[in-house]
């Protein structure tokens, strides 16, 4: 009475069997995906000099330890299970020891991947960048002459110079505040290292965290002056007015120039 | 001839295994250039490379491009491992083998048995996964959480909580899947034994001598290579996923079992193709 089904018994269990292990996989694969997103740490892991951009970094590093072994300061650790952090894969604290920037960069050389970038001069590296994160404990700000971050730095006066500012509690003295430069701090941590209160005032972040980011969109008139002259280029036949036309125009950027005292006295 | 089973093999095994570890290890603590880096990449006596095949090819998976280095070191080892046996690797040099072998006596020892039962060939499946989850995730994605390499380089490289892969897989093997991480879920000893189809060095087998005991697949860890049947017309064991640990040959009371040398395809299913084995055999 049943009405006849077209599959012979051997191709319904075949069917069955695939289908079975097609859902396994795709239950494996999620399962294996989400464990793998959720443990790559929390971003906060500075790497060694030369590495590749974090994910670049996550792709390429084989976790074999050599830029470990390089390394004549035992700087480098590879994290282990427990740690928040990627497992296996190499990272520093500077509060423990920094960077040394070994003109030869070992650690560079080691690495069989290019996970950290062939030949990068050891004063190009970006492991991170330094913050004064903590002005409220920092002695600079309390008007005491610390300095002592901005002497430890292997780039003195470049990475971390030191700014003067009248000093209003007494009066008569002045701040010695030390301010990083991004365009030279290579990340190396001997500023975290040296802070000499209990907990460092300064700390070296990974570059994501720490740099902000300006829009395409902004034109400071005192860094590009040219460019401006060029954007607003007056028409040929512009009517000779105050304010436009090139005898406005020139006038314009003339009192532009007068905006310099914005900058830092 | 001896009834006692010899253990030499064995032993140089576990010597093996023992001095890779230890080599890597002083390579890290003592700066001795022998072999440095660990079993994911390294250097033989800081000049020549060698890397994972297998974890390459999953940073290759992640669309990550690669070059020098790590492919050469790449290279070397799958070339090495193709002359020995893909899955020497597993029975010589992984530091997870002995563990493996420790539940396996166990349990016959103590009569204990798995309580799952999961298809050998899971690990080619698990094999595949691996290269498909590296691409969707953009990491390695075996070797993000590979108990070989935890428990390898946290002996290396200083200790953490990545050595409790040694108790679980202890676990695992003893109490729910026999041989599971080894014989059935392991996707680097799958690669190894997809490398090892046609390695030239096998196990040989004489079956003029073998009175089916049964005594080498007691001690066989990947049973299902031991097919008399096959073996009676190829002369040897002829799947990829025979390790070479070369126990048989170890335990058979009548040395039906001896390494041998062979190039190109002898495998030999049927018997009308294979006549010429089966009359040498018998011979």
């Amino acid at each position: 009475m049943s009405r006849k089904v077209d599959i012979s018994r051997r191709d319904f269990m075949t069917g069955a069997f695939r289908s079975r292990n097609a859902a396994l996989a795709a239950t494996g694969a999620l399962a294996w995906t989400h464990v793998v997103d959720s443990s790559r740490g929390a971003g906060d892991s500075l790497r060694p000099p030369g590495a590749l951009p974090e994910q670049g970094f996550l792709a390429s590093c084989i976790k074999c330890g050599q830029c470990v072994e390089a390394c004549p300061f035992d700087t480098l650790k590879l994290a282990t299970a427990e740690e928040q952090r990627a497992t296996g894969v190499p990272y520093f604290e500077p509060r423990e020891t920094p960077c040394y920037m070994c003109e030869d960069a070992p650690c560079i050389g080691a690495c069989p991947t290019d996970a950290l970038i062939e030949d990068t001069p050891i004063e190009d590296a970006r492991m991170g960048l330094a913050v004064l994160l903590d002005q409220e404990n920092c002695l600079a700000f309390q008007g005491l002459r610390c300095e002592v971050c901005y002497r430890a730095c292997p780039l003195m006066g470049k990475a971390i110079r030191l700014e003067l500012r009248p000093q209003e509690r007494t009066g008569k003295h002045a701040y010695f505040l030390p301010v990083v430069d991004s365009a030279s701090c290579t990340g190396c941590g001997k500023c975290e290292r040296a802070c000499i209160i209990l907990e460092s005032a300064i700390k070296v972040l990974p570059l994501d965290v720490a740099k902000g980011r300006l829009g395409e969109h902004y034109r400071f008139g005192w860094t590009e002056e040219a460019r401006i002259s060029r954007d607003f280029e007056a028409p040929r036949n512009a009517p000779d007015v105050p304010g436009w036309g090139e005898a406005g125009l020139r006038k314009v950027l003339e009192s532009m120039d007068d905006l310099s005292g914005i900058e830092e006295p | 001839m001896s009834q006692l089973p010899g253990h030499r093999i064995l032993i140089a095994r576990r010597a093996t295994q023992l001095s890779i570890l230890g080599l890597f290890w002083l390579g890290a603590h003592q700066h001795l250039g022998v072999l440095t880096g660990n079993l994911s990449a390294s250097h033989v006596f800081r000049t020549i490379p060698l890397a994972d095949p297998f974890a390459v090819l999953q940073i290759l998976a992640t669309g990550h491009f690669l070059s020098g280095t790590v492919l050469l070191g790449a290279a070397i080892v799958l070339a090495c491992y193709f002359l020995v046996g893909g899955r020497s690797f597993c029975a010589w040099v992984c530091p997870v083998n002995p563990l493996g072998d420790l539940a396996s006596w166990l349990r016959r020892r103590f009569r204990i048995s798995g309580q799952f039962h999961v298809s050998r060939h899971t690990r080619y499946g698990v094999l595949a996964l691996a290269l498909v989850v590296s691409a969707i995730t953009g990491v390695a994605a075996f070797e993000w959480l590979s108990p070989i390499g935890m428990i390898h380089r946290e002996l290396i490289f200083g200790p953490g909580l990545g050595l409790l892969a040694i108790a679980g897989i202890v676990v695992l093997d003893l109490y729910v899947l026999e041989h599971g991480w080894c014989g059935s879920l392991c996707p680097l000893g799958a690669f190894y034994a997809l490398v090892g189809r046609r390695s030239p060095l096998r196990v040989g087998f004489d079956a003029g001598r073998c009175d089916h005991c049964g005594d080498c697949i007691v001690v066989c860890p990947e049973k299902q290579v031991i097919d008399f049947k096959a073996m009676a017309f190829s002369a040897s064991i002829d799947s990829g996923e025979c390790t070479r640990c070369n126990r048989c040959l170890e335990v058979c009371p009548r040395d039906a079992y001896q390494l041998t040398l062979r190039f190109g395809r002898s495998v030999a299913k049927h018997p009308e193709e294979g006549e010429h084995h089966a009359t040498q055999s018998a011979a």
